[in-house]
């Protein structure tokens, strides 16, 4: 066991993991934490806690992770290299070890224009994968990055990373996963998907590449709550595509979010069935209460207790 | 070269409220290419600063002057006699040819004119785009001649993010994504295996500005 978090044992023994997603509060308080960690225990394996997504400021990931951790639940702390350099990121990870953080998700992070402080001055002192293989040093190599400098203490830490098999060019997407596998990624969650073929189709390549023996595959899926919603994110997500069939489907649903649930539990059915996925990622945003049907209907339920 | 866009007028006026006489420095390289700041803009400028007291009852006496460049000491030099006779001096040079200038005339306040905005390219009449940054340990070589340090917005150093998209950048749509530009590149030379490679994180404290500014010292040419 490289960190002996609940995730890792799951994904070792050849289980399907399913781990879900949780936003901190853009503020200290912790019931917000409280009333989504509530709608995931024991839904999910682990949960992912964001790191200030789109650039909005919200409580920091390290804390947010601590409360869940509290709250009976395991974190997967994300990191972005937007706002932190590597001073501020291993000095981070110190503290977060320390803290019982055992799964750590390594992202670039969304552009600051994007946030709430846009006058911000933007770090990227590394980048993912970069950082990827700062934490593995850290972890395999006891030292900090690009030193001899002996670390005080172990960073058991589950390496993860996120990829978009949607985002452009296609052809070099296998290749960063890749590039990941080989910085010393152990699990990777991609960008939610709705376009199956090209899923498929870049599974194929990743495949093609060995990339799935050397880590492990969680399929990112995001039920839609209307047909706004999903005219919205075809439209305006960059790489993210919606095929214009399950827009019609959801727009053309008598209830339409009943209908969302219904084609996420399908595309979670059909993930499963493929080779090399390990996992499923679900990004329920602001939609936490309908994760347990979610993983109750894809036969999901209840989740694998092990010691 | 290096570009850079001319101040609104209503800053400088503000820069020059206590002042009667001053001297307006243009410069014969980067900003004359790039029509921020040379001899023709200097003489426009020069033109819109007194209309504009004019038009206040508080008249101001413009010199205008382009030396070929500001930023060389025997060029500055050269504006020695000008610069006593006035009590301020605006520069329509890049922040190197304003410092130069600083540097030569200790007692007389002087104020840029422009913003220096980046290292770049002409694209087109009237179209410029960024292209270095200076970083100070050129990649280029491993990145099919296109700069991701100057060209993606988060700098990256291992292939694109996921909001690459047909081909463009999800921050600005006008803007080409560096990585598919250095993917499409690399694929036509067939040199893809150059992408496959991890680029170690930079040693920006090392080579960049990040520890103050750089300094290249050449004994061979030291007299």
């Amino acid at each position: 066991m490289k960190a002996g978090s609940n995730l890792e044992k799951i994904l070792s023994k050849g289980l399907f993991a399913v781990t879900g997603e949780l936003g901190p509060p853009k503020g200290n308080d912790i019931s917000v934490i409280k009333r989504k960690a509530d709608l995931l225990r024991g839904v999910v394996d682990a949960v992912n806690v964001t790191d200030n997504q789109t650039a909005i400021v919200r409580m920091s990931s390290i804390a947010a992770s601590h409360f869940l951790i509290q709250m009976g639940l395991e974190p997967v702390m994300q990191m972005t290299t937007r706002d932190r350099n590597r001073i501020a990121i291993q000095s981070d990870i110190f503290g977060a070890t320390a803290l019982g953080i055992k799964n750590m998700l390594c992202l670039t992070g969304d552009h600051h224009t994007f946030g709430n402080q846009v006058d911000a001055k933007n770090v990227h002192d590394l980048d993912s994968l970069q950082l990827i293989d700062c934490v593995r040093t850290m972890r395999d190599q006891k030292t900090l990055m690009g030193g001899e400098e002996k670390i005080e203490g172990e960073i058991k830490l589950f390496i993860g990373a996120a990829e978009n098999p949607f985002g452009d060019p296609f052809e070099f997407r296998a290749i960063r996963l890749a590039k990941k596998a080989a910085a010393g990624v152990d699990f990777v969650q991609t960008q939610c998907i709705y376009d199956m073929n090209r899923f498929k189709e870049w599974m194929k390549m990743v495949r093609d590449r060995g990339v799935h023996e050397k880590c492990h595959i969680l399929a990112g899926v995001t039920p839609l709550k209307s047909g706004g919603m999903a005219r919205y994110m075809a439209k305006n997500v960059s790489g993210i595509t919606i095929p214009d069939e399950i827009i019609d489907r959801i727009v053309k649903a008598k209830k339409p979010a009943e209908e969302g649930i219904r084609l996420c539990v399908e595309q979670i059915q059909e993930l499963k069935e493929i080779d090399g996925v390990h996992g499923v990622h679900i990004m329920a945003i602001e939609w936490e209460q309908m994760v347990s049907r979610i993983t109750e209907m894809a036969g999901l339920s209840p989740r694998p207790a092990l010691e | 070269m290096i570009k850079a866009e001319q101040k609104p007028i209503d800053e400088i006026l503000k820069y020059l409220e206590p002042y009667n006489k001053i001297l307006l420095a243009g410069c014969g390289a980067c900003v004359t290419v790039c029509h921020a700041g040379g001899e023709k803009e200097v003489s426009l400028f020069a033109s819109t600063l007194r209309m504009a007291r004019q038009k206040i009852g508080k008249s101001l006496e413009v010199i205008e002057t382009t030396p070929t460049r500001q930023c060389e000491p025997e060029f500055a030099l050269e504006l020695s006699e000008r610069v006593a006779n006035v009590e301020a001096v605006v520069s329509l040079s890049c922040g190197v040819g304003v410092q130069t200038v600083v540097r030569h005339f200790p007692k007389t306040p002087v104020f840029p004119g422009v913003n220096t905005t980046f290292l770049g390219e002409t694209m087109d009449h009237g179209v410029w785009e960024e292209r270095c940054q200076a970083c100070g340990n050129c990649v280029l070589e491993k990145t099919g001649g296109i700069c991701p340090i100057a060209r993606c917005a988060k700098q990256l150093f291992n292939g694109p993010c996921g909001g690459s998209s047909k081909g463009k950048c999800e921050i600005k749509r006008e803007t080409d994504c560096a990585w598919q530009l250095i993917y499409d590149r690399l694929k036509a030379l067939g040199q893809l295996h150059k992408m496959e490679e991890i680029i170690p994180a930079k040693r920006w404290g090392v080579e960049s500005r990040d520890s103050g500014p750089r300094r290249i010292v050449r004994e061979d040419l030291k007299v």
